[in-house]
């Protein structure tokens, strides 16, 4: 499983687009500089933006799951 | 990755469609660009002015209450297609309710709460017999052209929807 330490959960299931990119611009401001945060999702669109929100941002996706119709994102905060 | 990729940026959007699908598309654009860091302007003018408007009778000339019985609110306004007398509407809504996507009240609330700056045409307003108090109090400011303009000059991401 995960061998990423989540310093927070963002828990983004049932969430359409583009609510869940922007829940987790929200709630990245929530972790420390450098920590982990963990977006739990079900949208199969956040594959694709949470990558893309990424890129755009410049905080870094250190992994992803998918699971049954559940999608897991680890994202670390740069700055 | 493009050296470019991080430095600030703007987007800016005209508003002037007063369809529910359109506005609808002009927050979910506007809010995701506030999420991804960049600044984010609207520019509502025109029918776009419905989107900001409070469920109230505008107008005192004969001209502007007769416009005001065809104005409607953000939950007012139907789609640009298929609304059939606003069957339509009330159609979008439920299957839009159903696939759990943000109605366009909270989509709204969410440009306001990610600092989307809301501007509004003096000049539509005016035309249009709709005054400030008339416009719900996220509208940050009333403005003409050439504000937009200044805005979209320094964009990146320009629209008009």
């Amino acid at each position: 499983m995960a061998e990423y330490t989540p310093e927070r959960t963002l828990d983004a299931r049932g969430l359409k687009c583009p609510m869940p990119v922007v829940k987790t611009s929200q709630e990245i401001k929530n972790v420390s500089v450098g920590s982990v945060l963990e977006v739990i999702a079900t949208d199969p669109g956040s594959v694709a933006d949470i990558q893309a929100w990424c890129k755009s941002t410049g905080n870094e996706l250190l992994g992803m799951e998918k699971g049954e119709g559940v999608f897991k994102f680890y994202v670390r905060r740069i700055k | 990755m493009d050296e470019h990729e991080h430095e600030a940026k703007k987007a800016s959007i005209v508003v002037f469609s007063g369809d529910m699908d359109k506005v609808m598309a002009a927050f979910i654009v506007a809010t995701t660009a506030a999420a991804s860091g960049i600044e984010t302007t609207m520019f509502f003018t025109f029918w776009g002015l419905q989107a900001l408007k409070k469920k109230v009778p505008t107008g005192r000339t004969l001209f502007e209450r007769m416009l005001s019985m065809f104005l409607r609110d953000i939950n007012g306004i139907g789609p640009s297609k298929l609304n059939m007398g606003g069957m339509g509407r009330w159609m979008f809504k439920k299957m839009m309710k159903q696939h759990e996507v943000a109605t366009l009240p909270e989509l709204r609330q969410m440009a306001i709460d990610l600092g989307v700056k809301l501007l509004v045409c003096q000049m539509s307003m005016d035309v249009m017999g709709i005054r400030r108090e008339d416009l719900i109090d996220g509208v940050s400011d009333v403005v003409g052209a050439a504000t937009y303009i200044a805005e979209a000059n320094q964009s990146h991401i320009t629209l008009f929807i």
